[in-house]
């Protein structure tokens, strides 16, 4: 055999190694996703949504408080985070654009991104549930805000500095100060982009369950009042999958089917808009 | 850039200093509410007591986090063993093997799974993946194994799918889009002309990519593999459903065990005695400090290879 046979031989079975493990990760993706997706749409029904839960162990029953109360804390998450996170990225974008400061913010913040979300559940817990001695739903939408901020932060950010100079500096041209350059010139020329990252936001938070477990806790009944335990989708799937009862099971694999569909149209949606926009 | 004549200007300039001086605000914030909930362990338990203690006792009240870094370190190190070599395959095959039509179709499908909340992969583990394992991989890996005398002890005990190694797998697979996407981003910015110029001299698809991508994109493979750990380490809800919680340090990865994160998830709510309480906040600490500084790691060296490309 010549070296350069062997050499072929050789990169012919990298190459399969790497396509076998494409494919071994694939599956296992496509596997969950689809197993999901059949699971949770056959147990899908309208009394899911309208229906508030069966008393533990009997059959039907809905999850309309789960929804209801999984809208209202990602709702007032998103009320309290993006403000937050779109006036911060504005000043690393914008006033603090080049000074030291800036930078270690954006990093801290990408690190913040990661963070374990568990880690803010505690933070949150200490702060609104101890001292009030009870869990609220506040407690749970400020627990999402609080991971909202740092990744709407860093994208504001990035969609503010793809903004080019000469706009502003058109701006100033016409004597406009700074404040109303960034709300009228900037901000218009960067709403897709924000609005963008406003979503992939929404999306990240939707899912998590983690930071709910002790601070909206969870909630039986039917409750639209924020200073109680408010139910949600993701906490509701972990007590249901972990219970005795089929037909929690599945009702948690309906909840998971939206849960998912809900997360990945809007990941889908985000992406869509960058793409148009930006490529 | 700031008129100082314009008060507007300065209320608005302070609002967003304000807002983006938050992300200081919320990690100092957390790191000082840690300390201070969990100061009675601290004071009571010590801090490196604490940390090789492998007692969990509510109702004597000892506690020690050895049994709950164990776990963590054991999924997370599994996991990115099976999840690495995976992401690593998928984004070379994304960017350099597959045919131009599947390269994006591929590689927005990753990028989509990884959007996937931890949850429905935790969920998913415990009622499908774990009666698979108990059924089917379990019982022939103990059959594999019985005979080789260090690596049978791995396997040892029953295969009741609820275990370590269940975990790490579902740890693995939520991973792999993370670190694959994070790979391929960096494989991509090998420059082509450096590519043509070793195919020009007759070099193998393979001999360029061991020789000319991986090494051009190693540091940030390497940023992204240490954010997958620092990913990992914090994962709740994919591991709580299928590691069983039991307080023990076992060296057959067939045993239930827990992991820091998988304890404050079933415990922190039911916590009733406040040494317990602070307990779990101390638990929360050293998981916040520890993925905290892998995080830093990671960024570091993302930066630093942001740096070497943009040259």
């Amino acid at each position: 055999m010549t070296i350069v046979q062997r050499r072929k031989i050789r990169g012919v079975m990298a190459m399969t190694l790497s396509a076998l493990a494409a494919l071994f990760g694939l599956f296992w993706l496509g596997f969950i996703l689809g197993d999901v997706l059949v699971k949770g749409f056959s147990a899908l029904n309208l009394d899911l949504f309208f229906n508030d839960p069966a008393p533990a162990g009997d059959e039907g029953g809905g999850l309309k408080n789960a929804f209801v109360g999984q809208l209202l804390i990602t709702l007032f998450a998103t009320l309290i985070g993006v403000p937050i996170g779109i006036l911060g990225g504005t000043f690393l974008a914008e006033y603090g654009k080049g000074r030291t400061i800036s930078r270690i913010i954006g990093v801290l913040a990408d690190i913040m991104v990661s963070v374990p979300s568990i880690v803010i559940g505690t933070f949150v817990y200490a702060l609104m549930v101890k001292p009030l001695g009870h869990f609220s739903g506040w407690a749970g939408a400020i627990a999402l805000a609080i991971i909202m901020i740092p990744v709407v932060v860093r994208t504001t950010e990035d969609m503010l500095s793809m903004v080019p100079w000469s706009q502003r500096e058109a701006a100033f041209a016409l004597g406009a100060p700074y404040y109303k350059v960034i709300t009228q010139v900037v901000y218009r020329g960067a709403a897709s982009g924000i609005l963008t990252g406003i979503i992939l936001s929404i999306a990240r938070v939707a899912g998590e369950t983690a930071p709910l477990l002790f601070t909206s806790f969870n909630n039986a009944y039917y409750s639209v009042n924020m200073n109680e335990p408010v139910s949600s989708l993701t906490v509701t799937i972990f007590q249901y999958a972990m219970g005795p009862y089929d037909n929690w099971h599945a009702q948690a694999w309906a909840a998971a089917f939206v849960i998912t569909v809900f997360v990945l149209a809007l990941t889908i949606a985000g992406r869509l808009v960058i793409k148009w926009r930006y490529r | 850039m700031i008129s100082k004549k314009n008060p507007i200007d300065m209320l608005f300039a302070g609002i967003t200093a304000i807002s983006s001086f938050m992300v200081i605000m919320l990690i100092v914030g957390i790191l000082y509410v840690l300390v201070k909930e969990s100061w009675p362990a601290i004071d009571r338990f010590g801090v490196w007591a604490f940390i090789t203690s492998d007692d969990w006792n509510p109702v004597t009240e000892s506690f020690g986090a050895l049994t709950n870094i164990y776990g963590t370190f054991v999924t997370t190190l599994l996991s990115m063993a099976i999840a690495v070599p995976i992401a690593i395959g998928i984004a070379i095959f994304v960017t350099e093997i597959a045919p131009n039509f599947l390269k994006g179709p591929i590689g927005g499908a990753i990028e989509l799974l990884a959007a996937i909340p931890s949850i429905i992969f935790g969920m998913w583990g415990l009622f499908t993946l774990s009666p698979i394992m108990s059924e089917l991989i379990e019982p022939a890996l103990k059959k594999m194994t019985e005979d080789i005398p260090v690596i049978s002890k791995l396997f040892a005990g029953p295969p009741m799918g609820i275990d370590l190694l269940t975990s790490s797998i579902i740890l693995s697979i939520m991973i792999i889009p993370f670190t694959a996407s994070i790979s391929r981003d960096s494989f991509k910015l090998t420059p082509a002309v450096v590519k043509e110029s070793a195919y020009a001299l007759g070099a193998t698809k393979w001999e360029v990519i061991k020789h000319i991508i991986i090494p051009y994109a190693k540091l940030g493979v390497f940023g992204g593999v240490v954010l997958s750990l620092g990913r990992a380490l914090g994962e709740t809800m994919a591991v709580a459903f299928v590691l069983g919680n039991n307080h023990k340090i076992t060296s057959s990865l067939l045993d239930a065990a827990a992991t820091i994160t998988v304890t404050l998830a079933n415990e922190f709510a039911e916590a009733d005695t406040d040494i317990y309480l602070a307990s779990l906040f101390y638990l929360a600490l050293i998981l916040f400090a520890m993925s905290f500084i892998t995080l830093a790691v990671a960024k570091f060296f993302l930066l630093k290879a942001e740096r070497k490309y943009s040259r």
